[in-house]
């Protein structure tokens, strides 16, 4: 038979109706992976970005070079931060059943990737997120008032009305603006470390986007300028599996992990069990120290899943198995802390369940004051004329025009 | 009074600001050991460091992204996209997130990037190499958008850029860079030193942003260009023997409207030419506003020259070019009185 050349498809692992099948995913054993020296050469860790670092065991214990060896109250205040960030998505998400907000996206399955970054990093440090980091906010202490008056698009709306829901930003806690364009952060956030190394000070940058996002070319612009010009910055490709639809394959992961795509950059690549605090954590403190003391960036892959639809506009059992995320290998990041804490006896059941309801209270009195503050079709309004502000530092001549326009279409 | 032909003044004004803020910072292909393809950056890398002036690779995006974190960051990066034609790869860096930071983060995140760039034809480019993009810039809201015609404004229109806190995209017609051109390319060339506008300070000043400039006061018609042709404006009105006001817009964004319709509403006449393709050129908008503004005092339909709706082809760049002839039919059509 002559052998002819083939367009491949990249096929998915299972389809509504079918039984969840996750052979694909190569892991490692916890503990299993080398842990190098921060500073060591690109050319010889790439292990770091086909193996797959994990601390916790099944048994719940920490193993292995990694272990971040942090202590139980820091790991109460991590399964805090992610149970109020689940406990948070939750409640949003019914205000956007019930027609309070226009637009949700939840992070479920994905906690930890925010909440162990968070905490592994200075204060000082910029974040670049993308749209499912709220745990960065929980992380930093924003107020849950100021997210939930975003969401609302009302009077207190940090972003006065301009941006859908969930594109928050924060100046005071060092959390960039999120475009809602997807991977424009990522070379945005490789100049603003650029920037921090020509003003010599050590606050390093750091990014996040999916896996799906990774087929951008700011993606690869990014990568080539943190690699050129060797950037303080910490580049993340939050790997949950899909983007809307389609699974990762079709961003290129079928045939190598996306995390090697940083030693064919030049730069460290590190592949890790996104649903492991305590393997995040330790990876990130890595590429943090790598980063702040000159040995360049990092990109660290996290292998995790997207428990939840794309978004409150999103469906997925169009696409993928009902049970996929009960079936997910790498387990939940959320089930893993707190089993990782019980098994050390820090931590129980009825402890886990009265800081539910402490988180839950908490959420709902936040929503009960935010929404005194108006919402996008009830209560008070921000006021139009600011729809013509900040478009330029000052309001030019034509909009100024544009405004008074408005004004008398609106009677005055 | 030092004369200087624009290379030397726009180097000039990079200087001195390098100079003056430690936060500048110029990037671009080939801008910093070399200076530059066109010599706009030399010498700066090697009097400021490689910290200041860097050569960067072969990627638009990179470029205008990595620049925006350096805003952020505090820095005010100067930029340099080697020829116009190549900035499309920067699009959605300059229209998704460059023009609108300010805005969607409620004033709270901004990014004072100055985007130079060489434009125009004239000098056998081709049609990947003699574009004027401008008006596709003008169409994004949260840019300033400014094309100098002179070494005199070319400096202080760059420092202006520079100083300004919102986003600039400096558009530098690369015909002028040694000399005012009228049109014709087989006359010999004319250099900066003949010119008034070539003597140029060596120190620092400004030219305001959104300002247009009468360069020559008339009576019978209003001119309203920019760029390389005010030069071929000049010459087809002069061979005319026509008396007309010619206006340098400079600035697209912010537009001086008042200057540009109190000549129009003065002379009753108004042509408008730039060298980028007419349909949906910036011409459409200068046209638009002086009717809505001056529709009264119309002695005759405003006229629009432009070049040709096409790509710039290699070979009949001067069939393409809207030289003194094609003016000149413009203005013939505008004099016609009915």
């Amino acid at each position: 038979m002559p052998r002819r050349s083939r367009l491949h498809i990249p096929q998915h692992h299972s389809r509504p109706g079918e039984e969840p099948d996750f052979s694909y995913l190569e892991t490692s054993p916890a503990g299993a992976v080398r842990r190098p020296d921060v500073n060591a050469r690109v050319r010889d860790i790439s292990h770091l970005s086909v193996e797959m670092v994990r601390v916790l065991d099944d048994e719940h214990r920490p193993v292995g070079p990694w272990n971040p060896h942090l202590d139980p109250p820091e790991l109460q205040v991590g399964l805090r931060h992610m149970l109020l960030t689940r406990i948070f998505d939750e409640r949003m998400q019914r205000a956007q059943r019930a027609g309070k907000i226009s637009f949700y996206m939840r992070s479920y399955g994905e906690e930890a990737v925010s909440v162990a970054q968070g905490m592994a990093l200075r204060p000082g440090d910029m974040l670049f997120p993308s749209y499912r980091n709220q745990g960065l906010y929980m992380v930093r202490g924003k107020p849950l008032v100021e997210l939930m008056c975003q969401l609302l698009s009302n009077t207190r709306d940090m972003c006065k009305g301009r941006q859908l829901p969930v594109m928050y930003h924060w100046t005071a806690g060092r959390i960039f603006s999120i475009s809602g364009n997807l991977t424009t952060q990522f070379p945005q956030a490789v100049g603003w470390a650029m920037a921090a190394a020509i003003k010599g000070e050590d606050d390093i940058a750091v990014s996040w986007i999916g896996e799906g996002s990774s087929a951008e070319a700011d993606f690869h612009h990014a990568m080539l300028f943190a690699s050129v010009y060797q950037a303080p910055v910490i580049l993340n490709v939050v790997n949950n599996q899909w983007a809307i639809s389609t699974f990762q394959g079709f961003a290129g992961g079928e045939q190598r992990s996306f995390a090697a795509r940083g030693p064919g950059y030049g730069m460290a690549g590190v592949r890790v069990d996104g649903n492991d605090f305590l393997a995040v954590y330790a990876v990130t403190q890595w590429a943090a120290e790598r980063a702040r003391t000159g040995a360049g960036p990092t990109l660290i892959e996290h292998v995790t899943y997207r428990g939840a639809a794309h978004s409150t506009s999103d469906d997925p059992s169009r696409y993928r198995p009902k049970d996929d995320y009960e079936k997910w290998p790498l387990g939940d990041p959320v089930e893993r802390l707190k089993g990782h804490l019980i098994a050390l006896g820090e931590w129980s059941e009825e402890r886990h369940a009265a800081l539910a309801k402490e988180l839950e209270q908490h959420v709902n009195e936040s929503w009960k004051e935010s929404v005194q503050y108006g919402a996008l079709n009830e209560g008070p309004r921000l006021n139009r004329d600011l729809m013509f502000e900040d478009v330029f530092k000052e309001v030019p001549a034509h909009l100024r025009k544009q405004r008074e326009q408005l004004r008398a279409e609106q009677g005055g | 009074m030092p004369q200087m032909n624009m290379i030397q003044a726009l180097n000039s004004a990079m200087d001195i600001m390098l100079a003056r803020d430690p936060n500048v910072v110029i990037m671009g292909e080939d801008v910093g050991f070399f200076g530059g393809v066109f010599r706009v950056t030399d010498g700066l890398q090697r009097k400021y460091g490689e910290h200041r002036v860097l050569d960067t690779p072969i990627a638009e995006g990179a470029i205008v992204g990595a620049a925006i974190g350096m805003g952020v960051n505090g820095l005010r990066p100067v930029t340099e996209v080697q020829f116009a034609d190549y900035i499309y790869p920067a699009c959605d860096q300059i229209f998704s997130e460059l023009a609108r930071l300010r805005y969607r983060s409620a004033g709270e995140f901004w990014a004072p990037v100055t985007i130079r760039t060489p434009c125009g034809g004239g000098i056998r480019g081709g049609q990947t190499h003699s574009q004027s993009p401008e008006a596709i810039f003008t169409h994004v809201c949260g840019i300033k958008v400014v094309m100098p015609s002179n070494p005199y404004d070319a400096k202080g229109l760059l420092i202006a850029s520079i100083e300004d806190d919102d986003p600039v995209v400096f558009f530098e017609p690369k015909r002028l860079y040694n000399g005012p051109f009228d049109g014709d390319p087989n006359k010999p060339a004319v250099p900066w030193s003949t010119h008034a506008k070539g003597e140029v300070p060596d120190g620092y000043y400004t030219v305001p942003i959104g300002k247009a400039e009468i360069v020559r006061k008339g009576a019978q018609v209003t001119i309203v260009t920019y760029g390389t042709m005010v030069y071929v404006c000049e010459a087809a009105a002069r061979n005319l023997g026509l008396d007309a006001e010619i206006i340098d817009v400079r600035s697209m964004v912010p537009l001086d409207v008042d200057t540009i319709c109190s000549s129009v509403k003065k002379t009753g006449r108004c042509l408008i030419a730039h060298e980028a393709t007419r349909f949906s050129g910036f011409g459409a908008e200068l046209s638009a506003t002086i009717q809505e503004e001056c529709f009264w005092n119309l002695e005759a339909p405003i006229q629009r020259v432009g070049g040709w709706d096409t790509p710039y082809p290699h070979a009949f760049e001067w069939e393409y070019f809207p030289g003194p002839v094609r003016v000149a039919l413009g203005l013939k059509a505008v004099m016609e009185t009915p």
